[in-house]
């Protein structure tokens, strides 16, 4: 039985495929404007690399923030549950789940069996998003990806005072002319944004183990800051369902539930 | 031939100004007051608590270069040297760092103050739209602060917010008030942040809207902003706006239309009201040291 989940996330649109279980494709598009044509790019490209036809999926289930505008989709599960589901079948031992997207941050408590017990989220501040590091990449003009890796290199921490993501890149321009090194800066990035997504964490409570999703989670930088917050261990997912998939995962999970009832 | 040479749309105009009616050599009282804030600096000089002259720049990297910039550029051309200012009085974010000061006094204190000589001692309530922060003021009819507050975490409604979409839409922050006067006023974009609104604001470009209604769009969000932290604060009669965005129509229209009130058109620039304010407490204090002396 072929099932799919999609994410439509604020920035990039995901899709994995599944068949009784075992991971059969995934794909993943910019969102762009045209969430149409986003969502029939990352469907053919999933279908395409698991080399099967549209009429073999069973059934498909839409989750993220730009789920409603799905033309395809049967049904759709919240970003919260597919959370949720996809971690679980990752690390079956994780009680509080930490997704940082692009424009939204969750903290999602579970208990024994997997059941959403409490959650938070972060909707209205991009200071605690994906949006905040990008911002501050442009800034220092590094490449996204590097970010992380040069952070670690840093010896010494220089303070933030700035949350909001524009004050924050006045602040980060400011601290250039100064001539503070690139990964001082880095790590006082990686330092704000973790703060922001601990503290929302704490407030939903945080029981271990641990685990950090969402596109942010590949960023290792922001990873060492938030064991530093948190000082316990946190599990990050890898291949082949990277942290920016789980959301995805989970959704084709819970289709497969869904049918099987 | 193309252009390289690049447009800095949210660059504001710097200004100066000397009154014409006035001589300083007259005067029994010269003070000053600094104003520097995180994105402008503003220095007044008073003669007897009368507006002399000002100037109303830009904040360098340098509060102290800053606040010397601005003095130096206010008493420009008037004979006036800054040893025959017997008090001058610090404000704003760089308060502190006005190396001629005597005293440094809040910019709530000093706003208020200020607006209750620009607009009147009949405002109780001031508005403070300043460049990364936006204050609610409630004050007496003295210009004494009763009550105020502030947001200083959060780009939305401040006028580093408004320079970011002049840089967008690429229009310059002097003409985004009155652009944004549509007649088919548009939803506001989001309120609460201002990175969010933009990259709504991309979207709605892309679906074809016009620069008039995304920035309508905008202008109607910051308001709708500010109108929230005025009514937790509680509005009373009479009303007035400063600072930078006081001058921008787009906003103060629809801050007028939500809470049907209307506030008085400026008769000087509202980004001095701080430092107005600042040189009134300097006379008031020069007053009271001399009432002291008998």
């Amino acid at each position: 039985m072929v099932t799919i989940g999609m994410d439509y996330g604020a920035k990039n649109t995901k899709a994995v495929i599944i068949k009784n279980g075992q991971i059969l494709a995934i794909s993943s598009v910019l969102s762009g404007f045209d969430q149409k044509a986003s969502e029939e790019q990352a469907l053919n490209k999933a279908l395409n690399n698991a080399g099967i036809t549209r009429n073999k999926v069973k059934h498909f289930t839409a989750t993220g923030a730009g789920m409603e505008a799905t033309s395809f989709a049967n049904d759709t599960v919240t970003e919260i549950s597919a959370d949720a589901r996809g971690i679980i079948a990752i690390f079956p031992s994780v009680r509080t789940v930490i997704d940082v997207g692009a424009e939204e941050g969750r903290a999602i408590r579970l208990n024994e069996i997997g059941k959403v017990v409490d959650f938070g989220i972060n909707e209205k501040c991009a200071a605690g998003a994906g949006a905040f590091t990008e911002a501050m990449a442009r800034a220092l003009e590094i490449d996204i990806e590097k970010m992380g890796e040069l952070s670690l290199k840093s010896t010494k921490a220089v303070p933030m005072n700035a949350q909001c993501t524009i004050f924050a890149e006045s602040e980060v321009v400011s601290l250039i002319h100064q001539k503070t090194p690139k990964e001082d800066i880095l790590r006082a990035v990686h330092d704000a944004i973790a703060d922001r997504i601990t503290s929302m964490a704490r407030r939903v409570g945080i029981e271990q183990d641990v685990a950090l999703i969402g596109g942010v989670a590949n960023n290792i930088g922001f990873i060492d800051s938030m064991k530093r917050n948190l000082k316990c261990e946190i599990l990050v997912p890898n291949d082949p369902i990277k942290p920016e998939f789980v959301s995805a995962y989970g959704a084709a999970l819970t289709a497969q539930d869904r049918i099987r009832g | 031939m193309v252009s390289t040479e690049s447009v800095e749309y949210w660059r504001w105009t710097e200004s100066r100004w000397t009154n014409p009616d006035l001589d300083w050599k007259d005067a029994d009282i010269i003070t000053a007051g600094i104003d520097v804030g995180s994105v402008s600096t503003q220095a007044v000089v008073m003669v007897d608590g009368n507006l002399y002259c000002y100037s109303n720049m830009r904040t360098g990297s340098d509060s102290p270069d800053s606040a010397n910039r601005a003095i130096n550029w206010a008493l420009e051309d008037t004979g006036l040297t800054l040893n025959k200012i017997e008090y001058a009085v610090g404000t704003g974010y760089g308060r502190v760092n006005v190396p001629f000061a005597k005293r440094a006094i809040t910019e709530i204190a000093c706003h208020a103050r200020g607006a209750n000589y620009m607009y009147g001692p009949t405002i109780r309530t001031v508005l403070d739209m300043g460049g990364q922060d936006c204050k609610a003021i409630r004050c007496d009819q003295r210009g004494k602060v009763t009550a105020f507050l502030m947001n200083d975490k959060c780009a939305a409604g401040t006028g580093r917010g408004m320079e970011v979409f002049a840089d967008l839409l690429q229009v310059h922050i002097n003409d985004v008030g009155q652009m944004s006067l549509v007649d088919d006023e548009p939803e506001p974009v989001s309120s609460t942040c201002v990175v969010f609104a933009k990259s709504e604001a991309v979207g709605l470009l892309r679906k074809g809207w016009s620069k008039e209604r995304v920035l309508a769009a905008y202008c109607a969000a910051m308001a709708h902003r500010v109108v929230t932290l005025l009514e937790r604060l509680g509005v009373e009669n009479d009303f007035a706006i400063t600072g930078g965005i006081a001058k921008n129509i787009g906003v103060v229209s629809r801050i007028e239309k939500e809470l049907e009130i209307t506030a008085p058109e400026p008769n000087v620039d509202p980004q001095l009201a701080g430092a107005i304010g600042g040189a009134l407490f300097g006379k008031a204090l020069v007053e009271k040291a001399r009432k002291k002396a008998g």
